[in-house]
């Protein structure tokens, strides 16, 4: 049994009408050789973060494929919370001066946690950098450990990596999201897609008078060309950057943009964001700066299913889902060509990528021009995800990779 | 309806990707990984992505292809690169040598864009294929028939598209059962010429379906 109860539970035969019997079938064999064997997967959180959000998801359907799978929390202090984030912000490459003690800190935490998990199972998937130590507690040739990396570790602070790296290298293999957040390891490593669960509220299909009834409460014209972009306010996600392209775009379509996010109020920094937005806006009515409480699944996936073009311009990325949640409505997307972005977006095929304030407008009047491209572009972007960032592939991939260490492939 | 003496098995394949060590962020360097990368490594970028990307009907081919023309901008190679034809091909090694050439007479004759950077880089990537019985088979007509309508993707695209690296026959799995064990190959040549790179998956299975409907009335 898990120590993290699920916080939802959708039975696997449900996502039959998604993505068809067959794949459901295809699951359930390459499930069969593993049935009843042990996994265990371990991460930080239970809640929160789109780790949590994942597993959440994916554990209770690796059950019902018989799988044996418990998800384990490590414990931990605020003071092993603060350096794991510092450690985090410094494996994306922020600056960050290595001090023994934090090192320490790390250390002897997963130490505490290496006695009380069991870490006995036949396959133990580590998520992310904090539990990584935990390794140490492997016997040699007793299973297989599988370290999963959230985040993009293309430019890390020099001191963390080579002190994580002594951990990874133990493992049996790693998991990236993108090719380029990837390092050159003396392990295997492999390529697993984030992915969206198209039956969580932020996902599933709404009915068009919710839809409207959101639109009404935030005061947006549904008979308009509406603009959003979902994301927090965030500097590296270039609110005020698409305020810009938006008033390009203004000058040839009466269209109004929405940039909702999650509530600013916890979040120095986003609250100073969320200003210097409010400041660009410059009280044009036609640009709605919504707060979301803590992110309002629904409401996000009305205001992405009402919306004629969805821009994501970040400035950084890491994979960047939300682009896979507007491309599963069938949204035409307009996003910058940043972290895991270009891996969703196949410029012409299942979007448009742009390089610029200027070409992101560019890109949203091109749509606005030609809808019946707009139509088609989220048409592919829809098939895209299904065949690469649903939920339902995301664990066939993982069938895959405990079927191949199994086999020693 | 004839049988088979030896039954056809539908299996599954899952695809693990792994990550190469290699990246290209030129013409230049995309044929130094052209020449140097896995076997497995050509077939994710142009057998795989096939099966990945069946949906784009229009102006996909391989990723080769797709990154000369959004990140280098180089239509002309592109469209060289992208009318290779997988089918064309039963070994990786001719399918490598034709890539490599047609890049190579390109930074040849243009090397003024050889070394110019893309706007993004190439990540070389390869394929690590699992298979799995899927548990049924068929031994005649219908029997494949309804085998077929089951199929998840991977799996047809396993017994269709990358059934013709294995074979080594410049056919698929169903059109060689259908031909060496129920004798029927008219229909197998037919099925054998469903195009994979206008049609989608499902598109290339219903049209299969059309033509074994066509063939059954016929019994």
């Amino acid at each position: 049994m898990s120590e993290v109860l699920m916080a939802s539970r959708i039975p696997l035969e449900n996502y039959e009408e998604v993505v068809g019997a067959g794949e459901i079938e295809e699951l359930r064999a390459l499930a069969k050789p593993l049935r009843g064997r042990s996994i265990e997967m371990i991460n930080s959180t239970p809640v929160g973060g789109g780790v949590a959000e994942i597993l959440n998801r994916l554990v209770p359907l690796a059950e019902e494929l018989d799988l044996n799978i418990r998800w384990d929390v490590m414990k931990g202090a605020e003071e092993f919370f603060d350096v794991t984030k510092s450690f985090h912000n410094a494996l994306h490459g922020e600056p960050y001066h290595a001090k023994r003690k934090d090192f320490d800190v790390f250390l002897s935490y997963n130490e505490q946690n290496r006695a009380t998990l069991p870490l006995d199972a036949e396959f133990v998937v580590i998520h992310d950098p904090q539990p990584a130590a935990l390794i140490d507690a492997r016997q040699p040739g007793s299973n297989h450990w599988v370290w999963r990396c959230h985040i993009d570790l293309s430019h890390p602070n020099h001191a963390v990596w080579v002190f994580l790296e002594k951990f990874v290298s133990c493992y049996d293999a790693a998991m990236f999201s993108s090719p380029e957040f990837s390092r050159q390891l003396c392990i295997p490593q492999y390529l697993v897609y984030p992915a969206i669960d198209p039956l969580s509220e932020k996902n599933c299909p709404l009915d068009s008078e919710f839809v409207q009834q959101v639109l009404h409460r935030y005061q947006i014209d549904p008979h308009r060309p509406i603009l959003t972009q979902i994301s927090r306010f965030d500097r590296l996600k270039d609110p005020v950057g698409v305020i810009r392209a938006y008033r390009i775009v203004k000058r040839y379509f009466d269209c109004q943009l929405v940039l909702a996010g999650g509530s600013a109020s916890d979040d120095p920094e986003g609250a100073l964001v969320l200003k210097e937005v409010v400041r660009a806006a410059d009280r044009d009515p036609d640009i709605k700066i919504l707060e979301l409480p803590a992110w309002a699944p629904l409401e996000v996936n009305a205001l992405q299913r009402a919306s004629t073009v969805v821009v994501q311009k970040s400035l950084r990325e890491g994979f960047g889902l939300t682009v896979s949640e507007a491309l599963w409505k069938k949204k035409p997307v307009v996003a910058s060509a940043v972290g895991g972005i270009p891996t969703q977006i196949i410029h012409k095929h299942t979007g448009l990528l742009a390089h610029s304030v200027e070409g992101t407008a560019y890109q949203i009047r091109f749509l606005l021009s030609h809808p019946e491209i707009a139509a088609k572009l989220g048409e592919h972007g829809h098939e895209h995800v299904k065949e690469n960032f649903l939920i339902t592939q995301k664990l066939k991939r993982y069938l895959a990779l405990f079927l191949m260490l199994d086999r020693h492939l | 309806m004839n049988v088979a003496e030896t039954p056809f098995d539908f299996v599954t394949a899952s695809y693990l990707t792994r990550i190469g060590n290699q990246s290209a962020g030129t013409l230049a360097e995309l044929l130094t990984g052209l020449e140097q990368c896995s076997d497995a490594s050509i077939f994710y970028h142009t057998f795989q992505t096939l099966g990945s990307h069946h949906f784009l009907t229009e102006g996909f081919s391989n990723d080769f292809a797709q990154w000369t023309l959004s990140s280098t901008n180089r239509n002309d190679l592109a469209e060289q690169l992208a009318v290779l034809d997988i089918r064309d091909y039963t070994s990786i090694a001719a399918l490598r040598s034709d890539l490599c050439r047609v890049v190579r007479d390109f930074c040849v004759a243009e090397p003024q864009f050889a070394s110019q950077s893309g706007l993004e880089r190439f990540y070389f990537c390869e394929s690590v294929e699992v298979t799995v019985p899927l548990g049924h088979s068929a031994r005649n007509l219908d029997e494949l028939r309804d085998g077929l309508t089951h199929l998840s993707h991977a799996a047809f695209y396993f017994h269709f598209i990358s059934s013709r690296l294995r074979l080594q026959l410049q056919t698929n799995d169903f059109s060689h059962w259908l031909s060496s064990s129920l004798g029927l190959r008219t229909l197998a040549d037919n099925i054998n010429h469903i195009d994979v790179y206008t049609n989608t998956l499902d598109s290339a299975r219903a049209k299969m379906l059309r033509l074994i409907d066509r063939e059954r009335k016929k019994v």
